[in-house]
């Protein structure tokens, strides 16, 4: 128990930790989470049903449970992070068995109250555990052959269970940020040039295998990827979504079409304008200024991240508020490169902004984990 | 565990170093985020602003109000009225099967257009309404507007459509209007996108067609906002269209009328002309048929009846079909002859019944011959050698050039669909069209108006009108557009020798009042009335010298189709002429027996503007003619809108 060490004397305690909450943090992620419910109201065309009031409802509960998981001592957590990842992974092998179907695909357990999709769950809890796996292999292991297997058996097992519901963008944001935390933690260059390379030639194969009995993703998988390459091939079909996308954005211009006056998104030409594609609406109301605006307080709250992970000395905390910050970064991300047309749509929301119960608080029990390591940072 | 202190500081160096690696990477990618923005928003922003307003906006068209077309009188020969469809919305519906069967028991629903509408439904989008039923009464339209709260979704509307009230008697005229085919389409290079409406109308035969244009108007246009489904949210704004300019014809409704039921069912056809400004008082040619089932949709049945009549109802043969103008040609043979100075009016040829010409015959149609004929004696008693004399010694191209004067072999461009040109034939001519050197024969031929020559019923009014006064009448059937009178040259004059012109309407005059005229019986007695005329009989069937030699077989003992046309044209008054008159009747036998008559009835209906009183005939014909004006009335009482709609 590294930290009882040298920490607790100094940790704050009781309502005084509220004190050292990273409060510019939770202001950002309330913008962000603000900007979401304008747009939710603007595009259920001027009313706060039937997406802004439990979108609301949502954030409140979410920042509820981001107190709660924050006033927990980080250390708690630390020793929860086996654990986690073994419920979520328990979750979804459930899913595959008991889960319910939502566009073509196994993704929620009907918990009654709310919709569980245990791969969110499973983005935090894979976090947790690899930085609790980094900060008890001793350093000079880290690129040890075998101690790179583990975390790699750790990355692929959910990243399999998740590719068969199939749920190709939580799949590539898993493997992403598993990868990204074993970087992170140090395992060495050349691992990476290899998988890397790897990776090439596996898409290579991917592509190759289209067309025959192995056929390695679903038929509208590879459409996708298609559309995405030439949206024009295909412009009412599956290209539509990316080319109206496209117009949306682009008609915003430099200031936008006004609140409430994007006639993409209000006439309908905006697919999944609640949820994917979101951050179009915003483009096309508020235009550049209010896209870039939102970039930046991404952009905040992952310096604010890493500004965070690098004061605090443990490694534990350390590499889970990085790897936290980079799954956030890898939501934005993926979100935005797909309705800019830079990447294959492939069904990922924008964090905060988009409609959606699983991620929004599975991110803010995220952020709430920061927190604490933030709060109970050794000094 | 305890860490060493030097572990945890390699640790936190090492998490260091990558974090701030990978916080640039992701600084980076933010970036590249960012320009792509900053390329979709600020330097493609017009273009993608377009495609937006393209994507939402949408131009509807407004369907101009097409013009009406009236009589010289103002009478409606062609206009709008309200037709009546009911129109369902599935969306509002709910239970389609439930609304249409209630529909169906207040309104009596056509089977094929309901099925039709019901596989529009399924296929177009919920919120788009569907026509159930057209051309609907005004009491359904009653029955369906008051069950209302039945019926949701149901919806009556009323649009406009074409009618014409006088139904076959301007069918030739006018024409009518039908819906939009791909071969209308592609008769424009760029076609007004109002063609594209479905339902749109326009002219396919005569007026309709000719001055389709003018009388189509110009669209006006709606700019509404679409969502993605293509719902229209709400109209952004409007432009209204013109409607299409109303027209006048110089026909008068009246005379138009009883020339059609005079000819009945008469494969034959007549055209009044004003002398003086060409005005076309009657251009009817029978029999006719009902415009207004072409513009509903013919049906086949209908059609195959109309195409396959050997007495051609669908052809307009006063401007379309051309005849050999057969005796009423004499008298351009007569003014050539006379214009080159070869024969004065008062020397006389001597008929024996026949000619040799070029080691052949040619008959008189008189066999026993005229003996001494002049001027006035040949064309009254229509002796044929007399002009097969003329001819010889004025030659085929002074004869052709007479004729063109007079305005045959012009197709004249009044209005009416395939307008024939005629034929005026020459040297030139058939050295050209028929390979073939022109032979004497052929001279001797034309100058009664046979071989070669045809002549349409326009062109031989034309010709009358022209021979009547002198001038260069030019026919006009099209008033006025839109109030406006288009200007017309007065007829220039013709520069022929008034005097040779003189004898001719004195040798017509003969025709039709001379004890020996040809068209004797058909004189009329009133005395400011009177007409001049001449009579024509053309051949259909070359006679053999066999049939000859057997006695000609008379015309009532041949099937109708072989039978001689008849022919005849007339001026009057003889005085102070005021109309000119051409009746051609197809197959009708003799020009005296089959068509003078119709010429005289029309002529006295026109200059009276009503049935002429009786002693304006001959007494022993009056009778006869007081029964034909009683069945007459009677049909045009049938026919007439006015009393039809009171009925």
């Amino acid at each position: 128990m590294s930290y009882l060490e040298y920490t607790v004397k100094t940790v704050p305690s009781g309502w005084r930790k509220m004190l050292f909450i990273n409060w510019p943090l939770v202001i950002l992620l309330t913008a962000i989470a603000g900007v979401g419910l304008l747009m939710l109201y603007s595009v259920a065309g001027g009313s706060m049903t039937p997406w802004a009031e439990p979108q609301m409802k949502r954030y409140a509960l979410g920042l509820t449970v981001m107190f709660i998981v924050a006033m927990v001592p980080i250390w708690f957590w630390r020793n929860m992070s086996v654990l986690a990842y073994l419920v979520a992974l328990a979750l979804l092998v459930a899913v595959e068995f008991f889960g319910a179907v939502g566009m073509g695909a196994q993704r929620w357990i009907d918990l009654g109250f709310m919709r569980l999709q245990p791969s969110e769950l499973m983005k935090i809890a894979m976090v947790m555990v690899l930085a609790a796996y980094y900060d008890w292999l001793p350093i000079k292991k880290t690129s040890h052959p075998f101690w790179v297997l583990v975390p790699v058996f750790i990355i692929l097992l959910p990243t399999f269970l998740v590719l068969t519901q199939p749920d190709l963008g939580t799949a590539i944001l898993l493997v992403a940020g598993g990868g990204l935390m074993m970087f992170l933690a140090g395992v060495h260059w050349a691992y990476f040039a290899t998988v890397i390379a790897i990776g090439v030639g596996g898409i290579y194969t991917v592509f190759l295998s289209r067309g025959t009995e192995w056929q390695l993703l679903k038929d509208y998988q590879f459409r996708r990827i298609d559309t995405f390459l030439d949206p024009s091939s295909d412009p009412l079909g599956a290209g539509y979504h990316i080319t109206q996308a496209k117009i949306a954005m682009g008609s915003g211009g430099w200031t936008g079409r006004g609140f409430m006056q994007g006639t993409q998104s209000r006439l309908n030409f905006l697919p999944e304008k609640h949820t994917d594609f979101i951050f179009n609406t915003l483009a096309e109301e508020f235009g550049f200024i209010g896209g870039i605006s939102l970039l930046i307080l991404y952009v905040l709250i992952l310096v604010f991240c890493i500004v965070s992970a690098l004061q605090n000395r443990d490694r534990y905390s350390s590499l889970l508020i990085l790897g936290i910050g980079v799954t956030f970064f890898l939501f934005f991300a993926v979100n935005m490169s797909m309705v800019m047309g830079l990447a294959p749509v492939v069904g990922v929301p924008l964090p905060l902004v988009s409609y959606g119960g699983s991620a929004m608080l599975v991110l803010m029990l995220a952020f709430g984990l920061v927190q604490s390591a933030h709060i109970h940072r050794p000094r | 565990m305890r860490r060493a202190p030097k572990d945890t500081a390699e640790s936190i160096r090492k998490i260091s170093r990558r974090g701030l690696i990978l916080c640039g990477v992701q600084l980076a990618f933010a970036g590249a985020l960012g320009l792509r923005m900053q390329h979709l928003q600020v330097d493609q922003a017009d273009e993608f602003r377009l495609l937006a307003e393209e994507n939402r906006i949408n131009i509807r068209l407004i369907p101009p109000t097409r013009g009406q077309i009236f009589d010289r009188n103002g009478t409606i020969l062609a206009g709008n009225e309200p037709s009546y469809r009911i129109t369902m919305v599935k969306e509002d519906a709910g239970n389609v099967d439930d609304v249409i069967a209630r529909l169906s028991s207040l309104v009596e629903l056509d089977e094929d257009e309901l099925n039709r509408a019901l596989t529009e439904m399924d296929r177009s989008a919920p919120f788009l309404p569907v026509t159930v039923a057209e051309r609907v009464t005004w009491d359904d339209i009653s029955r369906v507007a008051v069950n209302a709260p039945a019926l949701p979704g149901v919806t009556p509307e009323v649009g406009l459509s074409r009618v014409y009230p006088r139904r076959g008697d301007f069918a030739h005229v006018v024409g009518y209007v039908g819906p939009v085919s791909e071969r209308d389409l592609a008769r424009y290079e760029t076609p007004d996108p109002v063609l594209r409406i479905p339902r749109f109308q326009i002219g396919k035969v005569g007026i309709e067609a000719r001055h389709e244009e003018v009388l189509r108007g110009r669209a006006g246009a709606k700019r509404v906002e679409v969502n993605a489904v293509g719902r229209v949210m709400r109209e952004l704004d409007r432009r209204e269209g013109t409607p299409g300019a109303d027209m006048q014809l110089t026909v008068d409704s009246k005379l138009q009328s009883y020339i059609q039921a005079r000819l009945g069912e008469e494969s034959a056809s007549v055209v009044v002309m004003d002398v003086q400004n060409g005005d076309l008082l009657g251009i009817a040619s029978s029999p006719s048929y009902d415009p207004n089932k072409f513009v509903r949709g013919i049906s086949v049945a209908d059609f195959g009846e109309l195409r396959d009549n050997d007495h051609r109802p669908l052809a307009s043969k006063t401007v379309q079909d051309a005849y050999p103008p057969g005796s009423t040609f004499k008298m351009v043979t007569a003014l050539a002859a006379m214009d080159a100075g070869v024969v004065a009016p008062d020397e006389t040829v001597w008929c024996p019944g026949h000619m040799e010409v070029g080691g052949r015959r040619f008959h008189c149609w008189k066999r026993a011959g005229h003996g001494h004929m002049n001027l006035e004696q040949s064309l009254r008693e229509s002796c044929d050698v007399y002009y097969y004399d003329l001819a010889l010694k004025v030659g085929i191209e002074r004869i052709a050039e007479t004729a063109r004067r007079l305005g045959l072999g012009h197709a004249f461009s009044i209005g009416m669909s395939a307008v024939t040109e005629g034929l005026v034939p020459n040297k030139d001519w058939k050295e050209r069209e028929r390979g073939a050197g022109w032979v004497i024969g052929d001279t001797v031929n034309a100058s009664i108006g046979q071989g070669f020559v045809l002549s349409s019923p326009l062109q031989l009014a034309v010709m009358t009108a022209r021979l009547a006064t002198g001038k260069e009448v030019a026919p006009r059937l099209v008033r006025r557009i839109g109030g406006v009178e288009p200007t017309t040259e007065a007829g220039q004059d013709l520069g022929f020798n008034e005097n040779h012109l003189r004898q001719i309407r004195r040798a017509m005059y003969a025709v039709s009042n001379n004890r020996r005229g040809t068209a004797y019986g058909s004189r009329i007695i009133e005395e400011a009335y009177r007409m001049a005329g001449k009579t024509g009989t053309s051949q259909v069937r070359n006679i053999t010298a066999a049939e000859r030699a057997r006695g000609v077989t008379r015309n009532e003992d041949l099937p109708w189709n072989r039978r001689d046309h008849a022919l005849f044209v007339n001026f009057a008054p003889f005085e102070a002429p005021r109309i000119a008159v051409s009746v051609v009747v197809e197959h009708g036998g003799g020009g005296s027996a089959a068509a003078a008559p119709i010429a005289r009835d029309v002529t006295l209906q026109a200059l009276y503007g009503e049935d002429p009183p009786l002693n304006a005939y001959p007494s022993k014909d009056r009778e006869r003619i007081r029964s034909q004006q009683e069945r007459l009335q009677q049909v045009l009482r049938e026919n007439d809108p006015d009393t039809r709609s009171r009925a």
